[in-house]
């Protein structure tokens, strides 16, 4: 009787471990496929020339297939719309951490939670429609669908990543090290600054990492509003074609099993492995650097 | 006692006035940080209600997409989005559950559980777009199911699938540890109490998971835009096997690549506000609900 008892019981928990290594199988595959379909590019570009070409005409005979342009697209979208999303999202976060009512941070939070709930094809729509002419008209530039505008729209995509971890890192730190710095005679301000904020450092950099994580592997957004342009951008104001939007908007078009589908796959490669590192990165940083009381200070 | 303060004590008021000033300066900024966010929330939901609420009809609602999608309604892509949304959970929901509950009441920490945690938030943190790719290439290509509802489904639930997991042990964390121990002094194995302590009381929880994934999934286009979704079929979806049109990518659609971007912007806000009204309105609940099983559980 036991022994049937511990030996089903024992096979559920084979059964329940071999579903929790789906994700890690899933990972797995789509490494493999976009390798499988990536890598025969190779064949015709080195792996060199398709990360440094500077040319990125997939449809011209001879098509050029340099990703530069897009990756450096990819990250000044990214790195712009950061300066923009990590003030606003480690200030909301304190906030709601640190100074807000009870009451008030139970309505903000759901906000915020409804602003990640957001379909990024309604963000890109606004983008495209209110934003790009806003901007157009006032700093008479040629277009309004530009770095900036991708920028700004996918800021409001990452604050709420960066808000919501960044919060749990400054909620959980001790309150006897708050208490403690008060006591000193510091106001709240510089208890936060140099007491609160230090101890959550880690929760905040990993918060941070997966906000830039979001940007940059987020696709609707920079296809709708990014302008499209495959050039290196010198000012703010560029069109840019940072690089899901280019798979996104040529994929449909690419002969299967072309040049120019292996490229586009191979790219997709380029960009899993930036969100990869991030990913290791936050890992990282939350693993090595963690929260352990007074004694992280 | 002289009421005079010495030159100190005048000097180190205001010192402190400086720094309570600075304070309250600093304070202000994080106030209107957090402002900013509902603003931003507001000022997309009221514009596109407004510039929306007009097109919202019945017909527009019941409608298939009339004269080269210049009018009618969007029923086809309702009906998609929906097909593609509830698809996605059927298939995620129970692998994810499952993998929760082998992560939060079996796994003992280690290397291994390490591991399938990278995994996990790994995935999550794939692009979406990414997953477009991968699911173009395995279940388009490979698995030969063409562009296909059952294609976009299977790519939607591997992209919902950490959200799931991720909803669904903070679900189990919150069952109490007393209830398990109860039920194993009682003498229930370690199965018969997950199935009928745990997960029970779990269940609301996992629930609003479910609902939080499935507007994830009803929401994305770039995953649906090679492997499900179409520009335009007149037929509503018969077999799994069928294209479909689907809300997201409709709205993409009109607004950079329709007949006439101008002439059809009603319906763009319109399908856009069907859109954010499903998606928002899922979201909504599932808070609401939410919250109110914390104060339950408080």
């Amino acid at each position: 009787m036991t022994n049937i008892r511990s030996r089903t019981d024992k096979s559920v928990r084979i059964f329940f471990f071999s579903v929790a290594l789906a994700s890690i199988a899933i990972l797995f595959m789509i490494m493999i496929f976009l390798f499988m379909e990536g890598i025969p590019i190779f064949k015709k570009i080195s792996i060199y020339d398709f990360i440094f070409g500077k040319f990125w005409y997939p449809t011209s005979s001879p098509p050029d297939f340099g990703i530069l342009p897009l990756i450096i697209a990819s990250i000044a979208v990214t790195l712009v719309s950061a300066a923009i999303s990590i003030p606003l999202g480690v200030m909301t976060a304190i906030y709601l951490a640190e100074l807000a009512h009870r009451r008030i941070a139970e309505l903000i939070k759901p906000v915020v939670e409804l602003l990640a709930a957001l379909p990024s094809v309604v963000i890109g729509f606004f983008g495209m429609v209110i934003v790009a002419p806003f901007l157009q008209e006032t700093f008479g530039i040629p277009t309004g669908l530009n770095l900036f505008n991708a920028a700004l729209m996918l800021s409001f995509m990452s604050v709420p990543t960066i808000c919501s971890i960044s919060e749990d890192a400054i909620y959980s730190v001790p309150v006897a090290l708050k208490e403690g710095s008060l006591a000193l005679g510091a106001t709240h301000w510089e208890t936060l600054i140099r007491v609160i904020i230090p101890a959550s450092i880690s929760g905040i950099s990993t918060a941070v990492i997966l906000g830039m994580s979001r940007a940059i592997g987020e696709t609707m957004v920079v296809l709708m509003v990014a302008g499209g342009a495959a050039m290196i951008p010198e000012s703010l104001f560029d069109p840019v074609r940072p690089m899901p939007a280019s798979i996104a908007a040529e994929m449909a078009e690419a002969p299967f099993r072309g040049d120019h589908y292996y490229a586009l796959f191979a790219t997709g490669i380029v960009l899993f492995m930036f969100t990869m590192l991030f990913n290791v990165i936050a890992d990282h940083v939350t693993h090595k650097y963690r929260q352990t009381g007074e004694a992280s200070l | 006692m002289t009421e005079e303060k010495s030159l100190l004590e005048r000097s180190f008021e205001r010192v402190h006035r400086r720094r309570k000033r600075l304070q309250r300066f600093i304070f202000m900024l994080f106030r209107m940080a957090a402002l900013v966010n509902g603003a931003a929330l507001t000022v997309v939901v009221a514009f596109i209600t407004i510039n929306g609420w007009k097109a919202v009809t019945w017909e527009f609602l019941t409608q298939a997409p009339l004269e080269s999608m210049t009018k009618g309604g969007i029923l086809p892509c309702i009906v998609g989005t929906l097909c593609l949304g509830i698809g996605a959970i059927v298939v995620a929901l129970p692998i994810g559950v499952a993998s929760a509950i082998y992560l939060n009441e079996y796994a003992s920490p280690g290397k291994l559980l390490r591991l399938i945690r990278l995994g996990i938030s790994n995935l999550a943190g794939v692009p979406s777009v990414v997953f477009g790719l991968f699911g173009l290439a395995f279940f388009v290509i490979w698995l030969k199911m063409g562009v296909s509802i059952i294609a976009g489904v299977l790519t939607l639930a591997s992209l919902t699938l950490p959200v799931i997991i991720g909803s669904t042990e903070e679900a189990l964390k919150s069952v109490p540890n007393t209830y398990r121990e109860a039920s194993l002094a009682l003498g229930a194995t370690r199965w018969q109490t997950i199935y009928r302590v745990v997960l029970p009381a779990a269940l609301p929880g996992i629930l609003t998971g479910a609902i939080l994934g499935l507007s994830r999934a009803a929401g994305e286009t770039a995953p649906i835009m090679f492997t499900a979704a179409v520009f335009y079929t007149p037929n509503l979806p018969a077999s799994p096997f069928d294209k479909i049109m689907a809300l997201p990518y409709h709205v993409y659609v009109l607004a950079t690549a329709g007949t006439n971007i101008e002439a059809t912007r009603p319906l763009q806000y319109g399908t856009s506000l069907v859109l954010i009204v499903l998606v928002l309105g899922m979201n909504l609940a599932a808070i609401v609900w939410r919250a109110r099983l914390r104060k339950k559980m408080k």
